[in-house]
């Protein structure tokens, strides 16, 4: 026994060290809560700091003069005839574009024409060559054109392509680099915000300034689309019969344990499933997002499931008792009062769930949603569901697989705008909770 | 009523659905690949010249040993912060720390799979890795056990928090009145009367983590390596049961080779494995819930 302390106004040695391991204790657990915080914000501050990049991008501006002579020997303006021109046709008016931008800005170089050319994205070509099929009138006449600059350029004017790390890069020079510096002084070369960022397609790897998540967008929205179709129904009338009809016995309680293991299956497991059946027994498409869409419903299904029955248990027995009362039928008390008055919660859950489905990968993977460059955007709803294309996350995944570091700024964008959408959606479920929450 | 109670039934349809596929192909497989191998050999290396060593061993240590390195981080972590949310905080305290916490579990896996590839695993090579900067050279890659380990720890901490919060407000209060009112203090209180009572329902929520960090398959796939091996060394890069099934299912996969179907043989051991621990965490705290009830 330690001594007592003599007086009671001063706490004894014991009580002292008690005290101590107490408001210890109580640190602990503080500096948990503090550390996963901070967590959180160096996870959001990573995303934020890595990703905002993509969504700028640098345009050189660029007088092109489209001459007749290259793009249409004839001259009588036959959109045949313009087509069979390749880009490689084009390429001599990049390059007297270049010697012309080198003359008005006045840039001190030793570099050839060709080699101020070569600053621009390997898509720039490919751009001239539509506007001029687009609008065959335009030939023989001069035009100011942004073009997209390539991504080493555009990662120097971002600060993530140094001096020091080109010195062994074959795309480019030093001296290519003086030029840039001359250019943005003289405000030919200029970084915007970029548009097709959000709105375009996947680009093939050589050329990371023009790859855009709008096909990669489509996709997600068209298998959301068919998770909502078929969860929504399904679950709910899954979660009546459970909730409002099914008796209580073996096979029901099998029910109940089923979906609630069903839920913690791992995402990958529903991924193997879908290709087992969808496509290899049913002989669905590969990379389709229907089969994405499939897959995901159900995985997403118990949790709709969950939500759908918390939300009809919350509803009190005395709305059923007064439906049945006044001689409605059990489907009638269900289906006139217990369900609308669980809207709210349903729909929560399921935007939620929703939520969920759209930011997994993994069983993605397997049906083969990544791997291949969704460089055109679906132009029907048929095309959307069962053309190959890619989803979000899968995008941003084969993005983050790509050997360019330039991609990797396109993942981090990518995962800005899933995450965007993941906000917007939780934010929808908690307004509608807070707006229709009812306390019975 | 039909089509409620065949809607009902779906869940069960899902389940027997996945079985069988797996079951169906990992048959398949065990009739051109001797099962002792599969279950009992010590070696992972496919290949196409048909004499691939498929053993899960070296994978079940993989997984095993990130999923450890995760709920290293994230249990203490986790129970902390439940401790601190539903013991010490007041309610504006707990008003903004639990639903930020929960936006940890919100984000998407890739996210975390991204912050491993491009953040942490090459910031531990700064680290660890040759002239680093504690001056050892632990690390050669920026894939390793560490990297996925750590990751994934971050990303179950809410899931750790959030079950342990409701188990320990689920301790009914006269425990807790009983024990200051003796006089103990409220770290005591919680050390030696609250946790006690609730351990079995956190056991059950460390249990469901770790069936969530065996299943985890974009952190893995990102930041823990391709190489299949046994070691004790956290800095070395390992491999787990999902990655090898990602690997062995996409790209041009030929349904009659071992090297295509073990991947499904794999799938059918991580659905025994996973589904094994929720029905034991599940069963626990339900029992547990019965008690305080």
């Amino acid at each position: 026994m330690t001594p007592r302390s003599r007086s009671l106004f001063a706490a004894d040695p014991q009580i002292q060290s008690r005290k101590r391991a107490d408001a210890r204790f109580r640190l602990y657990g503080l500096a948990a809560i503090l550390a996963s915080l901070a967590l959180l914000a160096v996870l959001l501050g990573t995303v934020i700091g890595n990703g905002l990049g993509a969504f700028q991008q640098s345009y050189l501006t660029l007088e092109v003069e489209l001459l007749e002579s290259k793009l249409d020997k004839t001259g009588n303006r036959d959109i045949e005839e313009i087509k069979k021109v390749t880009t490689f046709g084009y390429d001599p008016l990049l390059t007297a574009a270049a010697e012309r931008l080198i003359e008005t800005h006045n840039i001190q170089t030793d570099l050839r024409a060709k080699d101020i050319a070569k600053l621009l994205s390997k898509s720039a070509v490919s751009d001239l060559r539509d506007f001029v099929v687009a609008d065959p009138s335009q030939i023989g006449s001069t035009v100011s054109f942004d073009f997209l600059v390539n991504a080493r350029v555009d990662g120097y004017l971002k600060g993530r392509v140094t001096r020091e790390s080109i010195a062994d890069d074959k795309m480019i020079s030093a001296e290519q680099l003086d030029a840039v510096d001359q250019l943005v002084a003289a405000g030919a070369l200029v970084k915007r915000f970029n548009l097709d960022f959000i709105l375009g397609s996947d680009a093939s790897d050589q050329r990371p300034e023009s790859a855009g998540i709008g096909t990669a967008m489509l996709g997600s929205l068209a298998m959301m689309l068919v998770v909502l179709v078929l969860t929504l129904p399904v679950g709910v009338a899954a979660s009546i019969y459970l909730e409002e009809f099914a008796p209580k016995n073996r096979l029901t309680d099998l029910i109940e344990v089923n979906i609630s293991n069903l839920a913690a299956v791992p995402s990958i497991v529903f991924g193997i499933l879908g290709l087992a059946v969808f496509i290899n027994i049913l002989h669905l498409p590969m990379s389709a997002p229907l089969v994405g869409g499939l897959v995901l419903s159900l995985m997403t299904l118990p949790t709709i499931i969950i939500s759908s029955r918390a939300a009809m248990k919350s509803v009190p027995p005395s709305i059923r008792d007064a439906a049945l009362g006044v001689g409605a039928s059990r489907m009638q008390a269900v289906f006139h009062h217990v369900l609308p008055l669980a809207a709210p919660g349903i729909l929560t859950g399921t935007i939620i769930g929703l939520a969920q489905a759209l930011g997994e990968t993994a069983p993605l993977l397997l049906i083969g949603m990544v791997g291949f460059i969704a460089s055109t955007a679906p132009e029907t709803m048929g095309d959307a569901l069962l053309a190959p294309n890619t989803a979000l996350p899968a995008q941003i995944f084969e993005w983050a697989k790509r050997a360019d570091p330039a991609f990797y700024e396109r993942a981090w964008g990518g995962i800005i705008v899933l995450l965007v959408f993941l906000v917007a959606m939780n934010a929808i479920a908690i307004l509608l909770r807070r707006r229709f929450e009812r306390r019975w | 009523m039909g089509l409620l109670i065949s809607a009902a039934s779906i869940a069960i349809l899902v389940t027997i659905g996945i079985v069988l596929s797996m079951v169906f192909e990992t048959v398949h497989f065990f009739r051109i690949y001797d099962w002792t191998n599969f279950f009992f050999g010590s070696t992972w290396s496919p290949n196409f010249r048909g004499d691939s060593e498929l053993a899960i061993l070296p994978l079940l240590w993989g997984t095993l040993y990130i999923s450890a390195v995760a709920l290293l981080v994230a249990v203490p972590v986790g129970l902390f912060a439940a401790v601190y949310l539903a013991e010490f905080a007041g309610p504006r305290v707990r008003a903004t720390a639990k639903p930020l916490l929960e936006l940890l579990a919100g984000i998407p896996t890739i996210v975390y799979g991204l912050f491993a590839l491009i953040t942490v695993g090459p910031g531990l090579v700064q680290l660890f890795g040759e002239g680093g900067f504690f001056g050892v050279s632990w690390m050669a890659g920026a894939s390793s056990v560490l990297t996925a380990g750590l990751v994934m720890g971050i990303m179950l901490i809410p899931f750790v928090s959030s079950l342990s919060d409701d188990i320990i407000n689920a301790v009914p209060q006269s425990l807790r009145d009983g024990s200051l009112g003796l006089g103990a203090t409220r770290s005591e209180t919680i050390r030696q009367v609250v946790l006690p009572a609730a351990l079995p329902g956190i056991v059950g929520a460390i249990l469901l983590a770790a069936s969530r960090a065996i299943g985890e398959t974009m952190i893995v796939v990102m930041g823990a390596g391709a190489v299949a091996k046994i070691s004790g060394n956290p800095f070395e890069a390992m491999t787990t049961i999902t990655t090898r099934i990602v690997s062995q299912l996409t790209g041009d996969s030929d349904f009659t080779s071992p090297e295509t179907l073990v991947a499904f043989a794999l799938g059918i051991s991580l659905f025994v494995l996973t589904l094994g621990l929720n029905l034991v965490a599940l069963a626990v705290v339900r029992k547990y819930r019965e008690q305080y009830e």
